[in-house]
């Protein structure tokens, strides 16, 4: 994680109205969302730092409207932004050419949409590889490198399908497929499983953590679904009217939420399967007898919180002890739980 | 939306101000009356009842001077007379192969059974059995009836134009959705266009193209390019956004955006835009039976003149045939979506159909090598039952009740109704008359459209043609006061059930896409060369969208508001009068707006039959070069459709924002 990170943006804002550029000028500092807005302004994104680092996933995660979406398309220049700046693997993204833009585009990123964005005049070995068509890939390449994504989201021997043949499930594994085509560093997802139903959108995540586990790429997730956030997160960036309230791991934020905003949003939370031994672990103690996995889950350990003696228990990371854990700090996070 | 609330505002502020716009459009007509009656008791003075004959600005002349500039020393007709030479070759050669013009590629004739056969294929794959049936039924009645080469003149035109059409629209159609300024030029000349009289085509494709199909083809390809321009614009401003941005992140460059993701995605608007160009070039094809153009439509007009009623009736009924078949084609095709086929499938089972219909054209062309039958049908060979069926009808109107009744309709219409209206509207002086259109418009629309309405009205009263303008006017207002007697109840009652409400719109959308020309046939049938034919041919074209929009309004009502009716214990009538007329309001609008338009194109058309109004003397200048008056005329039947066009959509919008229905 000491490399650079892959994508960084500092005080990045994106404002929707008649003159962006001039109002935000002009605009006195620390003017809140409420009243840019009642200046006929609409701040989409509003004054944004934030990091991502290689192989992570940050998943943001707000209500609607909230900027989540927006933000994301300044990450990949969908949207231009209006003031500060973001680094896309060392570019400056608004300093791109035309040209330029459409390289990155074509090598590096690849996104895939809430409501899949397939084009419905192609097929899905056609809609899958579009973006190899564009740059221009030679024929049976493409047709061969498209079969193997295919194969990978599980969709084979309906290569030959239309968009509208499919179901909603299958078309947004088309979407992914597409996505994957040019092998992207950088992954965005907007909101995927949101258009589909609950059984389904449980199947795509599964699925989606195994060709995570695959490939390892650098992720931007979009989420308005909180418990999609603490299953898939490395990092969420919990956003509200364009602005990032808190940029954390599941773990911190259920344990310390910045704002009053978060905290509630956390309440309901059973905070018992989101926080981590690693997480509670102090290093001073060390405490005795057979450690626990730094990654299990306080709701992972409930039988041996209650049922141990030990006050202390020793926490192991790759079986190398990092700290003790205060059994009465896991019984509070179980039986908070409500 | 932003617009409607703004205009709503300043209404509001209006009433603060004192006068509303029902008081002020009050006053106006009482000022109109008042000076309508000064006129009845002698007090007004001709020059204030008329503009006078020494007042009129020559626009005539004016515009001849423009022309002529713009024409010989700009030296358009030589780049025109240019593009004549490319067009022509081309008509020619569709000429050729349609019905043996003697010309390149002298291959043609094609054989009519050729023809049917590979219109039937084409039907079945767009469409199934009953498709089929039409395009195969439709030609192949075409030959049987001995009409084939004038039907193949007519088609060897549309083949050309609709083409040509759409290739100009959708290229100007992507222009002013990528550049703002470009759509801001086109709208207000796409909304004249669509209101010009159709002489007004005709007369400058005569003078810059060469009479005949060149001339025939170029004002029926400028006359459907509109709906494509509108059609091509809304599909591409329709693509999901989420579409879009897919393309944008897989690297598109701008022009395979729009190859590859734009237009591809808007495909069923752009569909539904060649539709609307194929029935619009059907229908201008025949008109321009006016300026010669040999075809169904020369043929209709010399049979209609010469009040052979069996003939005219077959002609009618093969153009209806063809604007069905047509109209049913291109709509199956925009609806058609592509299947899949099995991993493996031979290439010959890919394109079954292609094959089968390439391999019926050859074995027909073969066979009509040595069967004569099967290539031409000639004179004596036909089923055509022109004569026998003239008898028919003329026997039919013989009859003692319906010569009584079309006799009444025509004595009691002409004398009682009618006459006396027209003589009211031309007894009204030029002033009052104005004032009386702002007051209409003021009322339903609002302040801008009144200034509209005086601007554009006095702009006709200078014309110099104002007499005829409101024979016109006349003939349009009494013929659709006429349409919506009969066709607002039949859409009514059609509501009343799913199953009527159907079969009526089935009817209505059908009738739709008969060409105008044809509905002149049943009203010259019923009450021969009289005013009550021409006001009933409107009547006829202008019933078709009140009927439709009568019921497609009243269907859209939210079924929660009917059944809150119900649940508050309305009776039926009451439903209809407080909840559902209400709301479909302005739907219905729209559809008497539409019936206004209609009836303007009608009432030009129907110049034909004999009237006095400004269609009669634009087909007067047809015979001419007189462009300077052609289009002045034109431009008054512009002018006054588009004070009514203007004023009630904008209603009908007002209202929709009003009662918060979708637009």
């Amino acid at each position: 994680m000491s490399a650079a990170p892959v994508i960084s943006c500092k005080n990045v804002w994106k404002i929707f109205g008649a003159d962006p550029e001039g109002y935000l000028k002009r605009m006195p500092a620390g003017h809140s969302y409420d009243a840019i807005r009642a200046d006929g302004y609409i701040a989409g994104v509003k004054d944004v730092s934030i990091e991502v680092n290689k192989g992570e996933m940050l998943v943001v995660m707000g209500l609607s409207g909230s900027g989540k979406s927006t933000l994301v398309r300044c990450f990949s220049r969908l949207h231009d932004i209006t003031g500060g700046t973001i680094e896309v693997a060392g570019q400056d993204i608004m300093q791109l050419s035309e040209k330029e833009l459409i390289e990155l585009r074509r090598n590096k990123m690849g996104m895939v949409f809430q409501s899949f964005g397939l084009l419905p005049h192609r097929t899905v070995l056609d809609n899958v590889a579009f973006p190899l068509e564009m740059r221009g890939q030679e024929k049976h390449a493409r047709r061969a490198r498209a079969l193997e994504v295919i194969k990978l989201v599980g969709l084979e021997g309906r290569e030959d399908y239309f968009p509208r043949e499919l179901s909603g499930g299958q078309q947004q594994r088309v979407g992914i497929a597409r996505s994957l085509a040019i092998e992207p560093d950088i992954w965005f997802l907007d909101e995927p499983f949101s258009a589909l139903d609950p059984l389904i959108r449980r199947e795509m995540q599964d699925e989606f953590m195994r060709l995570q586990q695959l490939l390892n790429k650098t992720i931007v997730f979009i989420t308005h679904d909180f418990d999609e956030a603490l299953r898939l997160a490395d990092r969420i960036a919990i956003m509200k009217d364009g602005a990032v309230e808190q940029c954390d791991t599941p773990d911190q934020i259920v344990l310390h939420p910045a704002t009053e905003y978060v905290r509630k949003f956390t309440e309901e939370i059973d905070k018992a399967r989101v926080v981590h031994a690693g997480v509670l672990a102090t290093a001073d103690t060390k405490g005795e007898g057979e450690p626990v996995d730094a990654g299990a889950t306080v709701k992972e350990m409930a039988s041996l919180l209650v049922h141990d003696t030990r006050d202390v228990i020793p926490v192991a990371r790759n079986g190398v002890v990092i700290g003790g854990l205060n059994r009465q700090d896991g019984l509070t996070i179980l039986l908070e739980a409500g | 939306m932003a617009d409607a609330a703004r205009d709503y505002d300043a209404t509001q502020i209006g009433f603060a101000g004192g006068l509303s716009r029902g008081k002020l459009a009050l006053i106006f007509v009482a000022i109109a009356a008042i000076l309508t009656l000064s006129r009845y008791a002698g007090f007004m003075p001709d020059a204030l009842f008329r503009v006078p004959e020494s007042m009129v600005p020559p626009f005539a002349i004016w515009l001849d001077a423009i022309f002529n500039f713009v024409k010989d020393d700009l030296g358009l007709l030589t780049l025109t007379r240019t593009l004549t030479g490319g067009l022509e070759w081309v008509l020619d050669a569709t000429g050729n192969l349609l019905y043996g013009k003697r010309r390149w590629p002298n291959l043609g004739p094609i054989p009519w059974t050729s023809i049917a056969a590979a219109a039937a294929v084409l039907g079945y794959y767009l469409g199934g059995w009953r498709m089929s049936l039409l395009a195969g039924g439709t030609f192949v009645w075409t030959a049987l009836i001995g009409q084939w080469d004038i039907a193949m003149e007519t088609m060897s035109v549309l083949v050309v134009a609709a083409p040509l059409a759409f290739v100009i629209g959708l290229t100007l159609g992507i222009l002013a959705w990528r550049k703002p300024w470009v759509n801001r030029t086109i709208k207000p000349i796409l909304s004249v266009l669509q209101t010009l009289p159709f002489f007004t085509y005709l007369l400058p494709a005569v003078i810059f193209f060469k009479v005949g199909p060149t001339a025939g083809a170029v004002a029926t390809t400028i006359y459907a390019i509109p709906p494509m321009i509108l059609m091509t614009t809304l599909g591409l401003q329709k693509v999901s956004p989420e579409v879009v941005e897919a393309g944008e992140m897989s690297g598109c460059t701008r022009w395979q955006l729009l190859r590859h993701v734009y237009i591809p995605s808007a495909r069923s608007e752009i569909l539904v835009g060649v539709n609307q160009v194929i029935m619009l070039c059907l229908a201008m094809v025949v008109l321009t039976a006016f300026i010669g153009m040999p075809g169904l439509g020369a043929k209709l007009l010399a049979m209609m003149g010469s009040f052979k009623l069996g003939r005219s009736f077959e002609i009618g009924v093969t153009i209806v045939l063809l604007a069905v078949t047509l109209d049913r084609m291109s709509k199956a095709w925009a609806v058609k979506q592509p299947e899949h086929f099995e991993k493996g499938t031979p290439w010959w089972k890919r394109h079954i159909m292609l094959l089968l219909g390439l391999g019926l054209f050859v074995f027909f062309i073969i066979v009509s090598q040595f069967i004569e039958v099967a290539s031409t049908i000639g004179r004596r060979q036909n089923f055509s039952q022109g004569k026998e069926m003239d008898e028919l009808i003329k026997g039919f109107l013989n009859i003692e009740v319906v010569k009584a009744t079309t006799g009444f309709l025509r004595a009691f219409l002409n004398v009682q109704v009618l006459i006396p209206f027209r003589n009211f509207m031309l007894s009204i002086p030029t002033p009052a008359f104005i004032l009386l259109v702002v007051a209409f418009a003021l009322w339903l629309g609002g302040r801008k459209q009144a200034i509209i309405a005086a601007i554009f009205f006095s702009l006709v009263a200078l014309s110099g043609w104002w007499d005829r303008s409101v024979i016109t006017l006349y003939s349009v207002i009494s013929a659709v006061t006429l349409a919506m007697l009969i066709g607002l109840p039949l859409g009514i009652w059609a509501a009343r059930t799913e199953r009527w409400s159907n079969r009526i719109l089935l009817v209505c959308d059908t009738a739709q896409t008969f060409p105008s020309f044809v509905y002149l046939i049943p009203a010259i049938m019923l009450f021969g060369i009289t005013d009550i034919a021409v006001i009933f041919s409107i009547l006829i074209f202008a019933m078709v969208p009140l009927t439709r929009y009568t019921i497609e309004g009243l269907r859209s009502v939210p079924e929660e508001m009917t059944e809150a009716a119900d649940m508050s214990g309305a009776t039926r009538m009451q439903k209809l009068w407080n909840v559902q007329l209400p709301l479909a309001l302005p739907t219905m609008a729209v559809g008497f707006n539409q019936a206004i338009m209609f009836a303007f194109f009608m009432v030009i058309i129907a110049a034909f039959i004999g009237t006095q109004d400004l269609g009669q003397e634009l087909q007067r200048t047809l015979a001419g070069t007189d462009l300077g008056k052609n289009f002045v005329l034109g431009i008054c039947v512009s002018l006054m459709a588009l004070t009514f066009d203007l004023t009630i959509i904008k209603w009908a919008s007002d209202q929709k924002a009003a009662l918060g229905l979708e637009d």
